[in-house]
């Protein structure tokens, strides 16, 4: 601290004096205030530097080097031809009809899973917010399960429910058209995506539905008294009241389930390993990388996927508005 | 149940039934599957005809006890260490975040939550080589730091969320009672804080333990090899024979703790997952 009150010197009236003095004293108190600004920026830095420091460590660099290695011709196998072609794996693969059969498998599951979801999972939410007290606890147990369990294990349980040989859905719903004994679902890729997704639908519509309930509570409880006081019917109110209420948080979770469901991996792995036109962006890049060693090419579509996420988040950002930040806590 | 009308109770159980079936089914399927002989795989029924815990000896004591047991020490040690150091790095960041005020709390929430969006699998190929040359590859380590790209990223979200909720202000005021600073951080905050702390470890553990990508990706053998892609390499007792029956009870004997911990902290891990995600 620099504060410093000089004696009032001669020749100057005592008013100016005491004028000076108090700006001095004003200015001390700024640097003081600066100082325990600096200080507090400080000792911020000093606590979530850490943090702050592994998470860039452990993505940005990966990215980084991902990116680098996406612009030579490497093979772990053959490494002294190592070379550089620029961007020649990119136009290979945006070339290359599996990337694109990939990139639909992985839309499409996007998409249908996310809206499943958000269905079951508003419905499931619906159920937790208004169940009395004595089913609450049961029933968020039970919603928490399929949260908890592994996913291989949730893509094992449905991969032997359905399989031809272990499974007993076709002998239990044989009465459906369209199934019998010897439908072997994953044959083709209708009825093994079909699978698939159920299985991820399961495991993750808990999480959406967590979102929702948390999205539910914020809902103005004297609006919807309004509302059914003034004769809406329920349909009316969930419409017209519950949902433009919760409108973010409807946002929120569609979004972080849409770039979840986006880098599905270990339902397909274990259930199809990507046969029958069921490859997925992510096995693909596993594939490239991990199987074949392919380092350059794996690493491309690795670049692609981050773009994709990018993308979708932007546009999500832009288009609906979402508020991420604010919605998750800041502000 | 009081208050509710004979009609409203039905309606309650229906669908008490309905989400309980929902929740419990695929699980009650592996169950179910993991108590089958080999024999009796093929069945097509629900239940096993004549059960048997054989599957479970293999996976314990039998044959496959060493893929089994050593993937399940490794499972357990990586994600314990692994949400420890996430746990302990944004709990001190969440600190800051929630009291202090500097410029770059924004900063450090938007990296956890670009962090906690990025695809995995993106990570993994340049991970995969760099880890091969300097001999991180197929270790307890070379798994930990990826994890921690999964685990430190909610685990700020969740734990700045509570920190935000203390009231900071019983700090003080034990102060003016006399405390010393570290009696009143200790008897005043600590307690308030430590059930954020345990709700978050909890959730942050559970995305660890699920981990697939990474598991099968930067390891090759027993010495690393989590549960989840240990599962995916189980073979059958015999080349003609398939695991389905092992993998069944190896599923079930790492559900089991799932479950467990979700009857016993249901409350907490929905304020964790509901305050992370939207400011309740």
């Amino acid at each position: 601290m620099s504060t410093q009150i000089t004696p009032a010197a001669g020749g100057r009236t005592p008013q100016a004096a005491a004028d000076q003095e108090e700006a001095e004293v004003r200015r001390g108190h700024e640097a003081e205030r600066s100082d325990r600004t600096r200080a507090e920026a400080r000792l911020g830095w000093y606590l979530a530097g850490p943090a702050f420091v592994v998470m860039l460590a452990v993505t940005a660099y990966p990215i980084l080097q991902a990116t680098f290695d996406s612009l030579f011709r490497f093979k772990l196998t053959a490494q002294d031809e190592r070379e550089f072609i620029g961007l020649g794996n990119y136009s290979m693969i945006l070339t290359d009809p599996v990337f694109w059969s990939s990139m639909w498998v992985t839309l499409l599951i996007t998409v249908v899973t996310v809206l499943v979801e958000l269905v079951l999972g508003f419905a499931l939410a619906l159920v937790m917010h208004r169940a009395v007290r004595q089913l609450r606890g049961l029933l968020r147990t039970a919603i928490l399960v399929p949260y908890g369990i592994i996913t291989v294990v949730s893509a094992f349980a449905w991969f032997y429910a359905f399989d031809i040989n272990s499974g007993f859905v076709n002998s239990w719903f044989s009465w459906v058209p369209g199934i019998d004994e010897n439908l072997n679902w994953f044959a083709e890729t209708g009825p093994s995506l079909f699978v698939i997704m159920a299985s991820e639908i399961w495991k993750t519509t808990p999480f959406i539905s967590l979102l929702l309930l948390a999205g539910l509570a914020q809902v103005p409880g004297d609006l919807e008294e309004a509302a059914e006081v003034d004769g809406a019917t329920w349909w009316q109110r969930l419409k017209r009241v519950v949902i433009p209420n919760m409108k973010a948080a409807i946002m929120v979770a569609v979004l972080f389930r849409a770039l979840d469901a986006f880098r599905i991996f270990d339902n397909v792995f274990i259930m199809t390993g990507g046969a029958n036109n069921t490859q997925v962006l992510s096995l693909l890049a596993y594939d490239q990388s991990i199987s074949r060693l392919e380092i350059g090419l794996g690493s491309a579509i690795s670049v692609l996927l981050f773009l994709c996420v990018l993308l979708i988040c932007f546009a999500a950002i832009k288009l609906f508005k979402v508020d991420l930040a604010g919605a998750r806590g800041e502000g | 149940m009081t208050g509710l009308s004979t009609k409203q109770r039905v309606w309650w159980g229906v669908i008490t039934v309905l989400v309980l079936v929902y929740a419990l089914f695929p699980v009650a399927a592996v169950a179910a599957t993991s108590f089958k002989r080999p024999s009796e795989l093929n069945s097509g029924t629900f239940l096993p005809p004549n059960p048997t815990w054989g599957n479970y000896e293999q996976i314990l004591v039998g044959d496959a006890q060493g893929l089994f047991l050593s993937a399940l020490r490794n499972s357990v040690g990586i994600s314990l260490i692994a949400t420890a150091i996430a746990v302990v790095l944004a709990t001190l960041a969440a600190y800051a975040i929630a009291r202090l005020d500097f410029p770059g709390k924004r900063v450090v929430l938007t990296t956890a939550l670009g962090v906690s969006i990025f695809p995995i699998i993106s990570l993994v190929t340049p991970l995969f080589n760099v880890w091969r040359s300097i001999g991180l590859y197929d270790t307890w380590a070379g798994l930990i730091i990826p994890y921690l790209s999964l685990t430190l990223p909610i685990s700020i979200w969740t734990l700045s969320a509570f920190f935000r909720q203390i009231p900071w202000e019983l700090e003080q005021a034990a102060q003016v009672d006399g405390a010393t600073s570290w009696q009143a951080f200790r008897k005043a905050i600590v307690p308030l804080a430590a059930p954020g702390v345990f709700t978050t470890a909890l959730i942050a553990f559970f995305i660890a333990w699920n981990d697939f990508v990474y598991g099968i990706s930067l390891t090759s053998t027993e010495a690393a090899r989590p549960v989840p892609a240990a599962l995916a390499f189980f073979t059958g007792a015999s080349q003609f024979e398939e695991p389905t029956g092992s993998i069944s009870a190896a599923a079930v004997v790492v559900t089991v703790p799932v479950v467990v911990l979700v009857l016993l902290f249901q409350r907490q891990i929905v304020s964790g997952l509901t305050q992370g995600a939207v400011k309740g």
